[in-house]
């Protein structure tokens, strides 16, 4: 993300510059900042730390005893000694097999949720049937279900089909479209001038060519921004892959994170361990986020509800 | 938000006829996987959902009809009753304090500054995984480790049992929860206040409005309509907190925490008991309906105050 310096803004108006009133924005808005970004920093702090001191040296700003430790029990680096001596559990956490098993999930829910939400978005927007207002209200609908009166029967539903433990169980789900993706995308599949379409069609191309050549290279950056927000809600989900991923050779990042959690080896949690795991989880999160952040920033807003 | 149709009526009819001819395939084609994933996980499961709410199920053999004995079970259930409340109070602290703040740095991303990095940092959190989140408060909040109590202590304030004073937990989970999503409903907050006309501002100097007037009698009114949607969304999102709760206090200290989701998730996965589960499901879906629509009929949602 760039600093986009005191980009002056088009159409504000001018003020009378009241100088208490702005220093005083300008303090609360440092303390936002410091509020928000304080906890991703007491991550590092922590997990550089050395478990045994924590308590000890608990308003320590800094690393206590700095040490790479808690990283080394998170990778399995570490002896089983080691890591008893240093407040570990000794069981070994599998955080890149892990670490895997979130990214074939998230990349599975991402690849199918955006590309058929996109079909079902482009005929909705696009295509003229009998019915298609109804329809699309029926799919809309589904937003106002919650998640747990759908999850019970999924869950019911993946066990009939033998899929529990699988990644397709914990996928499946939201595979194939959310109402969300496919009301976002519909708004900008709809803005698509049709003359474009039109002229296209009229030389013989069909619709699914179309689909393709046109209405998807044309919407790439809805299409990227969406991506990037299936990718995340599916990378931190917790409640679903809880019930139907308990598995150790399926579980995500997130279940695994409250399994060690749960672990208190010798009365309290690991914390250096734990904040070195929770820290790793986020951070494929957080570049993503560096990375795009400013298109999710700018289209939240426009794309509305999420 | 957006028309459903939209239709030019009279317009090239006879092209988009020549081209909707022979399209009924096309449509099939373009719908089909969508259709699937709304018929097996939200449609079917919906009608099965409301199917198990009056069975006796668990999981292991096949469902037993029971009429409504889950539904009258549930009126003397002690523990549904403490979950509704706690879930309750969890949602009045959690949307109370989260717009608020949401508004007021909404306010302050507008008018303080520019910079696209302090929306992005005020984002930040609500990217962030609700385990993630919910782990490093659970240590920051700690009674003995955590640096909030060791702040405390500096200031002279005897540490805090965030987590394990029943009277404390569920704000305390309240607050994380603020925390996450509070940059995000600034956000979109914000988005409502540059949708506003800076004349009408002007013309409220001209006539010599101060400050505080020109918040409660301009930008408000103005904001109405976003802020009914963002809290149609948040108290919806909000009745659903589970993440939080399961990975720090798990329902505890006895029942001081256990919201109606986890309630709902140790039924069915705990005690296997998935009938009456559906059952709390049924009610907790009918509740959120009916709580969306008053939210609609009381803030007028679909109206604007500038006509």
């Amino acid at each position: 993300m760039s600093v986009s310096a005191a980009r002056p803004v088009a159409g504000r108006r001018p003020r009378r510059p009241v100088d208490a009133g702005r220093v005083l924005a300008r303090v609360a808005l440092a303390i936002m900042i410091v509020v928000t970004l304080f906890p991703f920093y007491w991550m590092l702090r922590t997990a550089f730390s050395d478990n045994r001191y924590l308590a000890a040296d608990a308003g320590n700003l800094l690393p206590t005893h700095f040490t790479l430790g808690g990283f080394e029990r998170v990778f399995g680096l570490a002896t089983r000694e080691d890591a008893i001596a240093q407040g570990g559990s000794g069981a070994s956490i599998d955080f890149w097999g892990y670490l895997r098993n979130t990214l074939i999930v998230a990349v599975l829910v991402t690849a199918g949720q955006v590309f058929f939400s996109a079909m079902a978005a482009y005929a909705f927007a696009r295509m003229r049937f009998r019915g298609r207002d109804a329809l699309f209200a029926v799919f809309l609908s589904a937003l106002m279900v919650p998640t747990i009166f759908t999850a019970i029967p999924n869950f019911v539903l993946i066990r009939e089909l033998g899929l529990l433990n699988t990644y397709a169980g914990i996928a499946l789900p939201t595979f194939f479209m959310t109402p969300f993706a496919i009301f976002f995308l519909r708004q900008f599949f709809m803005n698509v001038p049709r003359e474009l379409e039109e002229a296209a069609l009229l030389d013989g191309a069909g619709r699914i060519r179309s689909f393709f050549r046109l209405i998807l290279p044309i919407s790439a950056a809805p299409i990227t921004t969406l991506a990037v927000l299936t990718f995340i809600q599916s990378w931190n989900d917790y409640f679903w892959p809880l019930l139907v991923g308990q598995d150790d050779s399926v579980r995500v990042l997130t279940v695994a994170l409250a399994t060690f959690r749960s672990q208190t080896p010798q009365g309290s949690p690991d914390w250096a361990g734990l904040m070195g795991a929770t820290l790793l989880a986020a951070v494929p999160i957080l570049i993503v986020f560096l990375a795009l952040g400013k298109r999710i920033v700018n289209s939240i807003g426009h794309s509305g509800i999420k | 938000m957006t028309t459903l149709a939209n239709a030019r009526p009279g317009q090239r009819r006879s092209l988009w006829s020549r081209i909707r001819s022979g399209e009924a395939h096309l449509v099939l084609f373009f719908l089909l996987p969508a259709s699937i994933g709304l018929v097996a996980f939200y449609l079917w499961p919906a009608i099965r959902g409301a199917y198990l709410s009056f069975t006796d199920y668990n999981v292991l053999s096949d469902p037993t009809p029971v009429g409504l004995a889950n539904y009258q079970r549930l009126l003397g259930d002690d523990l549904f009753w403490n979950s509704l409340g706690v879930t309750a109070v969890y949602v009045v602290i959690n949307i109370g304090v989260q717009t608020i703040v949401a508004v007021l740095l909404a306010l302050l991303l507008h008018r303080a500054t520019s910079s696209t990095l302090v929306r992005g940092i005020a984002l930040m959190p609500y990217f962030v995984a609700n385990v993630v989140v919910a782990l490093v408060w659970y240590f920051m909040l700690d009674y003995q480790v955590g640096i909030v109590n060791q702040m405390l202590t500096w200031l002279g304030i005897d540490p805090v049992a965030f987590f394990g004073d029943p009277e404390l937990a569920v704000p305390t989970i309240a607050m994380i929860n603020v925390w996450r999503h509070a940059g995000y409903t600034a956000l979109l907050v914000f988005a409502g206040l540059q949708a506003i006309n800076p004349s009408v501002y002007e013309a409220a100097d001209l006539d010599g409005a101060g400050e505080r007037a020109k918040f409660f009698r301009i930008t408000l009114p103005l904001l109405r309509p976003i802020l009914a949607m963002v809290l149609v969304i948040t108290v919806t999102g909000s009745f659903q907190v589970f993440d939080t709760v399961s990975v720090t206090t798990n329902g505890g200290p006895v029942n001081a925490t256990r919201v109606i989701y986890l309630y709902i998730y140790n039924l069915a996965f705990g005690q296997l008991d998935f009938g009456y589960a559906s059952a709390i499901s049924v009610v907790l879906f009918l509740l959120l309906a009916g709580v969306a629509f008053l939210q609609i009929k009381l803030l007028r949602s679909n109206q604007t105050d500038l006509d």
